[in-house]
């Protein structure tokens, strides 16, 4: 565990560096607020379209679903990877069905067209 | 002073400064590098001005950017607007923790070892803390209420998930072949094995290497940021210290992804050709040489190829950068770590 003190350590002075920076950069930083300055940044439109209305593709929500899938996919891996001296031949074909179910879904959701982005 | 509080306290604490400081001061250099290699490759002279040949050009750099006003636009949501910065900075620099920069070497009769601490899951804390980094990408891109910014904070979200994934399996294939987690521990195994991880796992390193470019938003990958379309994509809004933030956590997570490089294929700290030159290095003139030089050295030559990259690649589309994760790299990394582990019990079983 005391490897983790020195970690635990760093990180705090980590989060502090920003809040450090910023601190330092306001007491110093020039500051003349003008309401032509806080509009936000358009190419010539005279009313600044509100951002956080903007619909957006449905696309990223799906990109997002095939993430978590995969990604708890690779989690698995990595202590299969770590103990794969032990686990010997029983361990390859267990990692080899595993991977062949979740090839058969990725191959499900190429052909229905998740993988699309046109 | 008693040895165990030395141990203990005052070293772990000294570390951490030159770690900071070297990271930070790495960090500087490059953005100058950068200018520099770039403006020689598109023969111009780049940044020359400010001291000899524009040596302290970053240094004039931060000074500006600490003076800079700090515009928020009236209609973004302010205290996420705030945050987003540090969001990303943080886990930057936080990996760096465990990243092994040498071998252990004697100093007063103690061991030093030029890392913060060698834990035995190194890896996934490496993978895990650089995942964090995209709530700040995206947070600062919606918060900034400005479509550039929400379309760069998506695309930038999307694009980072996507390439995770081959980049878990590739980082998993060289786990495979070191039978550790340890940044260290990898390092050894690979001088136990008289190899690097690079060539019996080629495949899995261009993978790695590919989505290591894609993961840190840079060329030929730099969609979220693309001036062209999105004007900056999700830092359009942010100025003076803010942006500031964000453009060293792209630099550090650069050195990041370098640094990976080095420890999971390119045999860390270790003297190039291992097998070839053994001789040449147990010769006292080299002996001397640290461990740490080789790093830097190897960290410096990926980080020359992501500028060169820049110099010199187009930028993709961005069907195309998600046909290329998805339809490609996936596929490619799952048939790499089967292979990868075929040939790891054939050798070893």
């Amino acid at each position: 565990m005391e490897h983790y003190v020195p970690i635990l350590v760093y990180t705090l002075v980590a989060i502090s560096f920003p809040i450090v920076a910023l601190s330092m950069a306001k007491v110093i930083r020039a500051g003349a607020p003008d309401p032509v300055k806080a509009e936000p940044y358009e190419c010539g439109v005279k009313t600044p379209t509100v951002a956080f209305d903007t619909r957006f593709s449905i696309r990223y929500y799906l990109i997002a679903v095939l993430f978590v899938i995969f990604d708890v996919e690779t989690i698995f891996l990595f202590p299969w990877a770590v103990s794969f001296d032990r686990l010997a031949l029983f361990g390859f074909i267990e990692m080899m069905v595993f991977l062949a179910i979740l090839l058969v879904g990725y191959i499900y959701a190429w052909r229905r067209g998740a993988l699309e982005w046109a | 002073m008693p040895e165990p509080i030395l141990q203990l306290l005052l070293i772990p604490l000294i570390k951490i400064v030159v770690l900071l400081v070297v990271v930070l001061l790495i960090v500087a250099y490059l953005t100058y590098a950068e200018r520099k290699i770039l403006a020689y490759m598109q023969v111009r002279l780049g940044p020359n001005r400010v001291g000899p040949k524009g040596w302290l050009q970053p240094v004039a750099d931060g000074l500006k950017l600490f003076v800079k006003e700090d515009l928020v636009p009236g209609g973004a949501e302010k205290l996420v607007f705030m945050i987003a910065p540090a969001i990303v900075m943080v886990p930057a620099l936080v990996m760096f923790a465990v990243i092994p920069f040498g071998e252990p070497f004697q100093i007063a009769g103690m061991t030093v070892t030029p890392y913060l601490a060698d834990i035995n899951i190194a890896l996934l804390f490496i993978l895990g803390v650089s995942s964090l980094g995209v709530f700040g990408i995206i947070l600062g891109g919606w918060s900034s209420n400005n479509k550039f910014s929400l379309m760069g904070g998506l695309r930038s979200a999307a694009q980072m998930v996507s390439y995770e994934i081959p980049m878990g399996f590739a980082v998993a294939s060289a786990v495979l072949m070191a039978g550790t987690l340890s940044m260290v521990g990898i390092v050894e195994a690979q001088r136990a094995a008289h190899i690097w991880f690079f060539l019996p796992g080629i495949l899995g390193f261009g993978i790695y290497w590919v989505c290591g470019v894609a993961e840190t938003n840079r060329n030929p990958f730099d969609l979220p940021e693309a001036e062209a379309e999105l004007v900056a994509g999700f830092h359009t809004e942010y100025s003076g210290m803010k942006f500031a933030l964000f453009y060293l956590a792209e630099y550090a997570n650069m050195m990041i992804v370098s640094a990976m490089a080095v420890v999971l294929f390119c045999g860390g700290w270790l003297p190039p050709f291992p097998n070839l030159l053994a001789g040449l290095w147990a010769l006292p003139v080299l002996a001397w040489i640290p461990g740490a030089f080789w790093f830097l050295a190897k960290m410096s030559f990926f980080l020359f190829c992501y500028i060169w990259f820049r110099g010199t690649f187009p930028r993709y589309r961005f069907d195309q950068l998600m046909n290329v994760g998805w339809k490609w790299l996936f596929p490619l990394s799952l048939a790499n770590v089967m292979l990868v582990a075929l040939g790891v019990l054939l050798l070893k079983g």
